[in-house]
């Protein structure tokens, strides 16, 4: 079921759009690309052709033969939706003899269809039921005959239904989930009066390989397909076009809003089909899972405590306001200046997040801020300004429909980024040529119609040594593209990577002992790369979560260069951000080092243009990065932090160093929808909005900036933004704004990148690519055209080191961690939906072989032990992971897994190296007991983890 | 802070620019990174190891680099 307030075109726009024509549909003239149907045309001159299997998303498929036309001098009804308008046409989409064969085929779908509209879940918005209307069908002309009912509804899913009685099989949701998903679940099995839907071999929806995005109950045409939640009789009354809080994709979504003006509730989240990033789809998380706005667990009143082992107290919010800021004045007063710091989160908006470092800068007088990308994509942000000279991905993800070869390395996007990865996967089908290099054989590298040419299934740690040999082999072949580099790039620089990558050392059969991976495929790897044509590299944090994360971003740059694929459609380097708004809490000045637009604090002219704006001094010396506070808090010199939506005592690395440092604060303040494990070391508890609640911007991934608009009011009091300014106000640096959009006008004041961003220009267009500014006003969809943003590309050295996590007697397995698609980064949110239906727990995947050489067989539990700590979880035996590596998730904080990962950070930028971590595993039978004794264990200080006071 | 760590990542910054940067420019470059991207407290920390310890436990490039760190203008207190 469409948007309600969407109006459906019938058939895509000509994916190339030809020079204009003109026809004439009812007398009434209009022009259209080349390519545009009929119906499509009609539907742009304000005609509603009548129709039930088509849709503007999916191909024309001219099966419900309702949309027949007249057309001057052609014999018979062609369908309007299969047939392309043409020069001079002359068409009629209403006689009587049309009305006659429309209301032939109405009555034949309502002969078999239950006409209980009025306690239908689509009464009002269903198709077929307007279809009938429109045609002047109220009931069947047709004797009682047989029937397709009374069939069982299919409730497997815990957010939509199938109820067989209801479908006309139009087969639009086995043609969305083919040609949006790709995931091929569902079919028409059958054939005439026995055809019907299926998932996958007959079974029920949950235990189908359906993914659950929701591209079949959007397509569908009645409510064979609907969400739950609108058959519980759930009014919509109006909707909000937002965009999702999950991953760095940033979809647009229209809202549908029921309840009362007081207590609005979200019925439902349909994924916008003008949405500029996912144009009309959506995933599990973003479509469904958005009831843990509303869950228990949401703590709506602020609260206080002396120490962490006290209980909470309840307060106003201007007694917590007065006692977060009296206590961060008394540790200044005491500690010093630096003694303090704050984290933004990606989680927040561009407004907020500029905004708690403006109040760390501006109002507590230190650099002393950071925020969750540090433990992410730091190393993108470093890696990709010194090599292009700009701290960002290169394209929209619209471009990956013109790659010819696709490189995915550290990336799993069918589960991390599921948008994009159809996307993806739909040029794939088209014939692009697909590389992975990654540890495990992800989604990507076999599923329906898609199979990897080449996966190069490298040891955890060794990415800079394959990327080498992939450059050794396209520099010493020859396949490097010399005028490309010789016009934009650093040619010194050039020729020294050249020599470098040269060298025998670096050659695929040199480096194979290292990094596991066959030199014939690396080699077919390469010059599939560089001479495939478009070439394209995508990314995510299995390259930047390593001790040479940045150099393995500045290897795939170099390669990017040497190829000459940078700086038009189809080509590329580009981060798969995982947080929704990890490139906005970047671009907003969130790093201890730098202001926003990625300008160095040091720089005297930049921080005049702030200090000028603030009204204050600004220190010119860099802050503390996050693992740097820790360290800094464990030593007494730093005591005091305000962390918005960030939940590092779960997701940080070494979790026992983590916590043993926040101990030793004597003020944290965490503004937050849930209490959740970073809380356990609180003083003050804020109470956080959800993006339901919220007002502001997201930048995704393809630095495309998105409204979020509220939908509901914040339901502890404030907004977040407005938290932030109470306790600004309270440190006696009062800021004041009266709305986001007033926020964003001082961010485009003061960064050049954003100088033409408004919030009447965000809604004019929808979304804006940054840049945005006078050269490009409307923004900048890719990057480095013509010259790179740094004038000349420069090459950089990309020496392979190995990380200093080395496996021994004691831990022989490396363990490599990351996500799943129906959970979410720490599970804060997800694990409060039903999304805990598919993963309810972490678990341990572990290859057959190392399995069995321990005994430990499906299902069982093991203790899994580093040289940090240890944890227990279940086994997945698994031969998608390769001998000797072990994997698994961290969302679950009962498993939680970064116990047992290690301090070992990116040289550049302290981005941990969460992917590499030397372990053993045993099979275990006291799982209780062992998770106990493990307790205690990390309860014990180690000396690292001494406090100095 | 722990001495230990902020040797080892001096010693990680110095390996990347042992390649990168003319040997005569490496240890310039890996203190322009400490400049750049170090708190004070722990260029102070690392300067005053280097100074009490001859550079324990730093490679010899992240020594170099620490001295001309330490070279550099007085940095605010």
């Amino acid at each position: 079921m469409f948007a309600i307030d969407y109006h459906d075109q019938g058939t895509p726009a000509p994916a190339a759009a030809g020079a204009p024509v003109t026809v004439e549909i009812d007398g009434q003239a209009i022009s259209v690309p080349a390519g545009t149907s009929l119906m499509r045309a009609a539907a742009l001159a304000g005609i509603a052709v009548p129709k039930l299997c088509a849709t503007d998303t999916l191909k024309a498929f001219g099966s419900c033969r309702l949309c027949l036309v007249e057309i001057e001098g052609r014999k018979g009804y062609p369908a309007s939706c299969t047939t392309l308008a043409e020069a001079g046409m002359k068409v009629r989409t209403q006689s009587q003899h049309l009305s006659r064969l429309r209301r032939g085929v109405i009555d034949l779908y309502v002969s078999d269809h239950p006409l209980e509209c009025a306690t239908c879940a689509a009464d009002g918005h269903c198709e077929l039921q307007s279809m009938a209307a429109q045609v002047g069908v109220t009931e069947s002309s047709y004797a009682p005959g047989a029937v397709h009912r009374p069939l069982e509804v299919d409730r497997s899913n815990p957010y939509f239904q199938f109820d067989p009685q209801l479908c006309i099989v139009c087969s639009r949701c086995v043609r969305a989930c083919d040609d949006i998903q790709g995931t091929f679940a569902l079919t028409v099995q059958g054939r005439g009066f026995d055809s019907k839907i299926v998932a996958s071999e007959g079974q029920p929806f949950l235990a189908s390989e359906c993914v659950s995005c929701g591209a079949c109950v959007e397509s569908c045409p009645t409510a064979a397909l609907s969400e739950k939640s609108l058959t519980i009789g759930r009014e919509r009354t109006h909707a909000v076009t937002t965009t999702c809080a999950y991953c760095g994709v940033g979809c647009s979504f229209s809202a549908e809003v029921g309840g009362t003006s007081e207590a609005p509730q979200v019925v439902r989240m349909v994924p916008n089909r003008n949405g500029d990033a996912n144009h009309g789809h959506a995933c599990v998380k973003g479509r469904f899972a958005y009831g843990y706005a509303m869950h228990p667990d949401r703590q709506l009143k602020p609260m206080i405590r002396a120490k962490i082992e006290d209980p909470w107290q309840e307060v106003s919010w201007a007694e917590a306001i007065a006692h977060a800021a009296s206590e961060i004045r008394r540790i200044q007063a005491r500690y010093g200046r630096d003694s303090v710091g704050g984290i933004t989160s990606s989680r927040c908006t561009n407004e907020e997040t500029f905004l708690v470092q403006k109040l760390v800068r501006a109002a507590l007088g230190t650099n002393n801020v950071d925020t969750c990308a540090r433990v992410c994509h730091s190393p993108t942000g470093y890696g990709l300004k010194s090599t292009l000279g700009e701290s960002a991905g290169t394209q929209a993800f619209t471009s990956v429909a013109e790659a010819d070869v696709i490189l995915v390395i550290g990336a799993n996007p069918t589960d991390g980024h599921p948008v994009f990865a159809s996307q993806m996967k739909r040029r794939l089908r088209e014939g692009a040529k697909l590389i992975v290099i990654d540890p495990r054989a992800i989604g990507l590298v076999r599923s329906p119609h898609i199979e990897a040419d080449v996966h190069l299934q490298l040891r955890p740690g060794t990415n800079v040594a394959v990327l080498n040999a992939l450059a050794h082999v396209i520099v010493t072949e020859g396949l490097t593209r010399e005028p490309y580099v010789a016009e934009r790039c650093e040619l010194p620089s050039y020729q020294r990577w050249k020599a470098f990558v040269s060298e025998a050392r670096n050659a695929p059969e040199a480096l194979a002992e290292a990094t596991g991976v066959a030199p014939e495929l690396v080699r077919r790897a390469a010059r599939l790369y560089a001479t495939g044509g478009n070439g394209a590299i995508y990314y995510g944090l299995g390259v930047t979560e390593h001790s040479q994360g940045s150099t393995a971003v500045m290897a795939l740059a170099n390669l990017a260069m040497a190829t000459g694929n940078l700086g038009r459609e189809g080509v590329g380097v580009n981060p798969l951000r995982g947080q929704n708004n990890v490139q906005g809490s970047c671009d907003m000045g969130s790093f201890p080092h730098e202001f926003s637009g990625y300008r160095h604090v040091s720089d005297p002219q930049v921080r005049g243009l702030f200090e000028q704006a603030w009204g204050v001094s600004l220190d010119p010396e860099p802050g503390l990065r996050i693992p740097n506070m820790f360290e800094a808090a464990l030593d007494g010199t730093f005591r005091a932090m305000y962390v918005q939506g960030e939940d590092f005592v779960q997701s940080d690395p070494d979790t026992h160093h983590v916590t043993s440092a926040m101990a030793a604060m004597e003020c944290v303040i965490v503004q937050d929808l849930f209490l959740n494990e970073t809380a356990k070391f609180a003083h003050v508890f804020l109470p956080g909005s959800s993006f339901l609640e919220k007002d502001g911007t997201f930048t995704n991934a393809e630095r495309r900036i998105s409204r979020i608009r509220q939908v509901m009011p914040p339901r502890a009091g404030y907004a977040d933004w407005e938290v932030t300014l109470l306790l600004s106000r309270a440190l006696g640096y009062p800021m004041d704004y009266r709305h986001p959009s007033e926020i964003m006008d001082e961010i485009a004041r003061l960064t050049p990148t954003f100088s033409a961003v408004s919030y009447e220009k965000l809604d004019r267009l929808g979304s804006i690519q940054w840049p945005c500014n006078e050269a490009a006003p409307e923004g900048t969809p890719t990057m480095h055209v013509g010259q790179f943003v740094r004038g000349k590309g420069r090459f950089y050295m990309t020496e392979y080191v190995p990380t200093s996590e080395r496996v021994n007697s004691r831990f022989p397995l490396i363990l490599t961690t990351g996500r799943i698609l129906s959970q979410y980064n720490v599970g804060a949110q997800t694990r409060r939906t039903d999304n805990v239906v598919w993963h309810a727990e972490d678990v341990l995947e572990i290859h057959p072989h190392d399995a069995e050489a321990r005994g430990i067989a499906e299902g069982d539990w093991v203790g899994l032990t580093s040289r940090t700590g240890e944890t227990v979880l279940r086994a997945q035996v698994s031969a998608r992971i390769a001998p000797g590596v072990v994997y698994t998730t961290f969302h679950f904080p009962q498993t939680q897994a970064n116990v047992v990962t290690t301090e070992n950070s990116d040289w550049a930028t302290n981005c941990p190296e969460y992917k590499v971590t030397a372990v053993q595993v045993v099979r275990i039978t006291q799982a209780e007991a062992w998770r106990a004794r493990a307790a205690q264990e990390r309860s014990a200080a180690r000396p690292r983890d001494a406090v100095h006071a | 802070m722990n001495i230990e760590l902020l040797v080892k990542m001096a010693n990680e910054i110095s390996e990347f620019f042992a390649t990168e940067s003319p040997p005569a420019q490496a240890a310039e470059d890996v203190a322009l990174h400490l400049r750049r991207f170090w708190e004070p407290r722990m260029r102070r920390q690392i300067i005053a190891h280097a100074r009490a310890t001859g550079g324990a436990g730093l490679s010899e490039l992240a020594r170099r680099a620490v001295e001309t760190l330490a070279a550099a203008p007085p940095e605010p207190a």
